[in-house]
């Protein structure tokens, strides 16, 4: 039998319900993972263990007294840290808000609590999810399970790391650009970026409000069906929230892409690509058509612009998401506090941010300035629309389109972090599906030198169902879920 | 040879419009660093989007109304736990005048 601490969120919920074992008892199993590992690992900033086992304990009386149980009943679940959780503090991994605790749950934990789920700590992240490696962490940088000396990816990289490493069953992460796909392929797990507006955004602490978006990562792709089934559906406390019907996404498993016409445009192999990645993606692609899907090669030229439109757009939203950190009604402030107003936040702001964050915001100041703003912010926007539309002529071709997740292998702690620009090529190949808020999953496709490489499915706005699909079939078909890194 | 967009001085400036004192050393680091990265972001300048409309958001939306309706508000000593310094009801804030 499995051991408790690797077992998927379907299989557990069902051993509980049988009471094979208790929500206790592997609630505590998962402490001791945490315990053994967290040294090496560093996926948490704050873990909850007594509320964990005290709900543990509500869910194991529930079954002996035979009331019903909500579908994810004794799940152990880690949230990132930008996902705020009453009365458990929230800090985005930054100063800024290392002892927030916010006042109200997200409608994502809502949920969570009503489906019997078990939140069992909040996750490392980039400060305030910028970046690509969790290593603008303000509490240190998360290691990758598969090699620690190498990034998790970034930014939801310490619930990546933790699903890898057995620390939790199922994940939240965020992702405005990248920040649930690229750390899913790189600690070799499953992540779903769905469709914008389909998870609500209400208590998600804002990067760039038009990208961000919420999603599941777990072990599998069932699980990750599972927990997006209950974490979407409108809510009334997020206007951007989109009318969607509420739908179990489990129910589209099938093993099966018989007649689907999968595209893979060209610009998402560009010069930086790694040989093994593409050799690796390529063969998954292949993979899928031996199973009966036919693949062809397209060309999205527009795509080549993504990456500088993206960041544009992003710092600009930032800049003015993230205004309003004055210190002053929570967040850091600085003793010295006796000058006028101006200097008191450009202090707290100096002392609270760190470098990344400061630089976003910096450079979004620019971009929206009086003289740049047609010239940075409009022109980005005017490409997203270019961007949107070409994907949605190539998905009059084809069902859904492929590519690699992350254009090179994890690469080692430090190697990248002094060169902002280097980082920000890195999220080349999942920037666009943000500008386009298209549904995406990373899906483990095989390894380099044992380091992890992952495989992006996307499809058509609300497509989820489709998406699943592909990458149901294409997991059931390789072998790669199986391995486990190699941890004591 | 690379174009300089932004200046020492300019860096200053913006970093001031956006409440965030810099020191010394990074008022240097960062302007390199704006440079390399504005450098990059010459590349949208090749793609015509004459006649294209911006896109703020995917959302079909226009304006999203409800009822006006009054909830319970969160009690004052909630709402104020996480500030770093009150009186009594109060928020304290620094001198404005």
């Amino acid at each position: 039998m499995t051991k408790l601490h690797a077992t998927t969120a379907k299989e557990l919920v069902e051993r509980i319900r049988n009471k094979e074992v208790t929500a206790e008892e592997y609630v505590l199993s998962v402490f001791e993972r945490i315990h053994r590992l967290e040294d090496s690992i560093h996926a948490f900033v704050t873990v909850t263990k007594e509320k964990a086992i005290e709900k543990a304990r509500e869910i194991d009386k529930k079954i002996s007294e035979g009331k019903p149980l909500g579908r994810l009943a004794g799940v152990a679940i880690a949230v990132k840290d930008n996902i705020c959780t009453k009365d458990t503090r929230t800090t985005c991994s930054s100063k800024m808000l290392e002892s927030f605790v916010p006042p109200y749950d997200a409608t994502v934990i809502e949920r969570i609590k009503k489906e019997d789920g078990i939140i069992i700590g909040k996750t490392n992240m980039d400060e305030f999810a910028m970046g690509t490696s969790t290593e603008t962490s303000y509490f240190g940088p998360t290691h990758n399970p598969w090699n620690l000396s190498r990034v998790p990816g970034g930014s939801s990289g310490g619930s990546a790391a933790a699903i890898a490493a057995g620390e939790a069953t199922l994940a939240l992460g965020a992702d405005t650009g990248g920040s649930i796909r690229c750390p899913a392929s790189y600690c070799s797990v499953v992540g779903v970026k769905p469709t914008y507006g389909l998870v609500s955004r209400y208590g998600l602490i804002a990067y760039a409000n038009s990208l961000d978006q919420i999603g599941p990562m777990a072990r599998n792709v069932y699980d990750c069906a599972l927990f997006l089934s209950i974490i979407a559906g409108h809510d009334p406390s997020d206007s951007t929230s989109a009318k969607a019907a509420k739908r179990d996404y489990t129910k589209f498993l099938k093993s099966s892409v018989e007649g689907l016409k999968i595209g893979v445009p060209e610009e998402l192999f560009g010069e930086g690509t790694s040989g093994n990645v593409e050799k690796q993606v390529w063969a998954g692609v292949h993979k899928l058509e031996e199973l009966g899907a036919s693949c062809k090669v397209t060309s999205i030229p527009s795509l080549d612009y993504a990456l500088a439109a993206y960041y544009i757009i992003a710092m600009s939203e930032a800049s003015s998401n993230l205004a309003r950190y004055d210190g002053l009604r929570y967040g850091y402030r600085t003793n010295r506090d006796n000058g006028d107003w101006s200097t008191v936040y450009s202090k707290n702001r100096r002392i609270g941010f760190g470098a990344e964050v400061r630089r976003r915001i910096i450079l979004g100041t620019y971009a929206l300035s009086t003289g740049y703003y047609d010239k940075y912010y409009l022109k980005a926007l005017k490409i997203r629309t270019i961007i949107r539309r070409d994907f949605e002529k190539a998905f009059k071709e084809f069902n859904v389109l492929i590519s690699p997740t992350m254009p090179i292998p994890p690469f080692k702690i430090g190697e990248k972090i002094q060169d902002p620009l280097a980082l920000y090529m890195c999220d080349v190949d999942t920037v666009s599906m943000n500008l386009a808020g298209l549904p995406t999953i990373s899906v483990p496709c095989g390894f380099t030198a044992g380091l992890p490489i992952g495989m992006q499915i996307i499809a058509p706005p609300l497509h989820e169902d489709l998406m699943l699909q592909v990458a149901y079939t294409f997991e059931q078909n390789t072998p790669y879920k199986n391995q486990k890194p190699p941890l004591k | 040879m690379k174009r300089r967009y932004l200046s020492k001085k300019n860096v200053e400036h913006i970093a001031w419009l956006a409440h965030i004192e810099l020191s010394k050393k990074e008022k240097t680091l960062f302007t390199k660093q704006f440079n390399d990265i504005l450098e990059y972001f010459k590349k949208i300048d090749e793609i015509d989007t004459e006649n294209v409309q911006p896109t703020y958001h995917v959302l079909d939306l226009k304006n999203v109304y409800r009822e006006d309706e009054a909830t319970p508000s969160m009690p004052i000593k909630e709402a104020l736990k996480n500030v770093p310094k009150k009186e009594k009801k109060f928020v304290k804030a620094p001198r404005i005048v």
